[in-house]
């Protein structure tokens, strides 16, 4: 069974979701139950992996029994050991969080949605799971695709995001697929283990060089990475928010791992550093990155839209912390890929309950929502202090290691923008707490108003929030441990200390 | 000069995909009407299954299936040493089929994207469309 895992973990909900569509026909009251026990057993799979990979370091599994490089193989280390359990967990608990919004957003597509639901995490599994490029392709394209559909399943704008977000995100995969050519071309191979073996002899050639930049913009596209981000925003703010909150931790979050792999695994960290010498533009580039998404959000006017220029922002701290070219910059932007997909989680699914109840998420939505909700913006608050960087919550840990791996390289423009960063999150949330705690006593000047009544969204919702929530913290408790154990293991020799 | 046509012409299946990849490229960002943008996206796709098609191929060589490998005689043939250089590669052509899909897909998502903009605000020209949110 456990040497199975590889397979399991992205088979299952595949199939489910196949299943759940045939059962969305007949009783729509299934299709929930379905989508969980296919995410619980991704979960447990990608769990039972991870453990395996402490033991045995790298697994490699051969579909169909083909051995690789003609046959597809699956190949995981710790770093996608670590990147499947922060997939599928975030999945399962959004699926159980939204239960009740999906219910009450689209009572007639459940079947469909839950399908999409569940290939979406098919999709991003096999990105994570696969050693082979172009397969990789494939599962990019499942992804998208399902992403898109799920976009735009939203109301008002919704559809125009999802288009523009197909023109834009079908570019990436197209640039990702002809730099797959490329490295074809050269190599004769598309096992990512294959290629790397074969183009250190190639280093020289142009050919190679093309391969790697075109894949790099293509990925940087479905990333969002700055002067790419058009799609972003949009798309993320008119989703419903049972979407919002499974697409925005995790597709991101997943293109950077792409990018990291790629960088790692397929070329080398000496090719990269020494030979491209790129290491200083791209520190910039993300620093443009940062500052931008942070000057954005602070013009937002609604809870989702200054979320998504945060993810922007994010975006451009893990970039610059991969491309530092140093052990604790590396260690940063892998770490904050957890972090990073736990805490725009659990923003997402606070914004999620408060549309659910409140029926918006603009700002002025937010009024009182302390008295009515204190559960719901416990967990907000939980989450805003883990995006400014507040001790113990774990994205303190992972924006120390990325400052800590600035300084090291010599990038103090990096740094200072990290910390700028950190200031504007710090301004963006304190004015939402502010609204939510202070705006209704200004408002009705404190005479004889009723009392807010609690009016506090499910347990169901609540629950998996408050976990998350929870989660933040324990992260940033054992954040030593995950960083010796897993972390310290992906980085390869040739990084610097 | 001189140098210049022939390695125009030497490699030509390459300039052909890069052409049909400029022209997608520019039909996605100058046109307004949103399905010329979405047939601008799938000349773009289109492009790079060209440029993959054609660097399975080689002069001179034939299909990718072995010639006299059925009925009598087989066992010799398979145990003669089979020459790669004889065939095409089938490989990329493989991939592609599979990349075939995937652009169909994509244009059916868009096209059903598209439907829904249009029932929505009437219009498929983009400035119109943009024109009719910001009123709002």
């Amino acid at each position: 069974m456990s040497q199975h895992y590889p397979a399991l973990l992205v088979i299952v909900p595949l199939l489910s979701a196949l299943l759940i569509s045939i059962v969305g026909w007949l009783n729509k009251r299934l299709c929930f139950p379905i989508a969980v026990v296919a995410l619980s057993v991704s979960t447990y799979s990608s769990v039972g992996l991870l453990l395996r990979v402490l033991d045995e370091k790298v697994i490699h599994y051969h579909l169909g029994g083909w051995a690789p490089p003609w046959g597809i193989a699956y190949r995981v280390d710790h770093l996608s050991a670590l990147v499947l359990v922060v997939v599928s967990v975030v999945a399962l608990l959004n699926l159980i969080a939204t239960q009740k919004s999906v219910e009450q957003g689209f009572s007639e597509k459940i079947g469909a949605f839950y399908t999409l639901y569940v290939l979406f995490i098919t999709g991003l599994l096999g990105i994570v799971v696969t050693g082979d490029a172009f397969n990789l392709y494939v599962l990019l394209e499942i992804t998208s695709l399902t992403g898109y559909g799920l976009i735009a399943m939203g109301e008002d704008r919704a559809p125009l995001a999802s288009l523009n977000y197909v023109y834009m995100g079908t570019i990436g995969a197209c640039f990702y697929l002809l730099g797959i050519g490329y490295l074809y071309i050269s190599t004769g191979s598309l096992n990512m283990a294959d290629i790397s073996s074969i183009l250190p002899g190639l280093y020289d050639s142009n050919v190679v060089l093309a391969a790697f930049i075109i894949c790099m913009v293509g990925v940087c596209l479905k990333m969002a990475f700055f002067p790419l981000h058009g799609w972003l925003p949009n798309a993320y703010t008119y989703a419903p928010s049972a979407v919002s909150s499974l697409v925005a931790p995790l597709m991101t979050k997943v293109m950077i791992y792409v990018m990291i792999r790629l960088m790692l695994t397929v070329f080398t960290p000496g090719f990269i550093f020494s030979k491209l010498a790129l290491s200083n533009s791209v520190v910039w580039l993300a620093v443009i990155a940062i500052s931008m998404g942070a000057v954005l959000a602070l013009g937002a006017r609604n809870m989702k839209k200054m979320l998504s220029y945060v993810i922007v922002a994010e975006v451009g701290y893990m970039v610059g912390g991969a491309w530092l070219g140093n052990r604790a910059g590396m260690t940063g932007a892998v770490l904050h890929i957890a972090n990073d997909a736990l805490m725009t989680l659990c923003v997402f699914l606070a914004v999620g309950n408060i549309v659910y109840k409140a029926k918006g998420y603009a700002f002025e939505d937010l009024k009182g929502l302390f008295r009515k909700m204190p559960y719901t913006m416990t967990g907000l608050v939980a989450g805003a202090l883990s995006i400014i960087g507040v001790p113990p919550t774990c994205g303190f840990f992972s924006k120390w290691y990325l400052i800590s791996g600035g300084i090291q390289a010599g990038q103090y423009a990096f740094v200072a923008v990290l910390i700028f960063s950190s200031l504007i999150n710090a301004v963006l949330f304190f004015r939402i707490i502010e609204i939510g705690y202070y705006e209704p006593f200004g408002a009705d000047h404190g005479h004889g108003s009723s009392p807010i009544r609690m009016a506090e969204a499910p347990l169901t919702m609540v629950v998996p929030l408050l976990i998350v929530a929870g989660g933040l913290v324990v992260m940033g408790v054992y954040t030593g441990d995950i960083v010796t154990n897993i972390i310290a293991p992906i980085i390869p020799m040739g990084l610097g200390n | 000069m001189s140098d210049l046509i022939p390695f125009i012409v030497d490699n030509y299946n390459y300039w052909i995909y890069i052409t049909l990849l400029m022209i997608g490229l520019y039909a996605m960002i100058a046109k307004k009407n949103l399905v010329k943008k979405v047939v601008g996206m799938n000349i773009f796709q289109t492009a790079i299954i060209l440029f993959y098609v054609s660097i399975g191929a080689k002069k001179g060589a034939t299909i990718p299936i072995i010639q006299h490998g059925h009925g009598e005689g087989a066992h010799e043939i398979t145990a003669s040493v089979i020459e790669a250089a004889e065939y095409i590669n089938p490989l990329p052509h493989v991939l592609m089929l599979t990349a075939i899909v995937v652009s169909v897909a994509t244009l059916g998502v868009a096209l059903a994207l598209a439907i829904r903009i249009y029932n929505r605000y009437e219009t498929l020209e983009e400035d119109e469309i943009l024109a009719q949110i910001r009123e709002k």
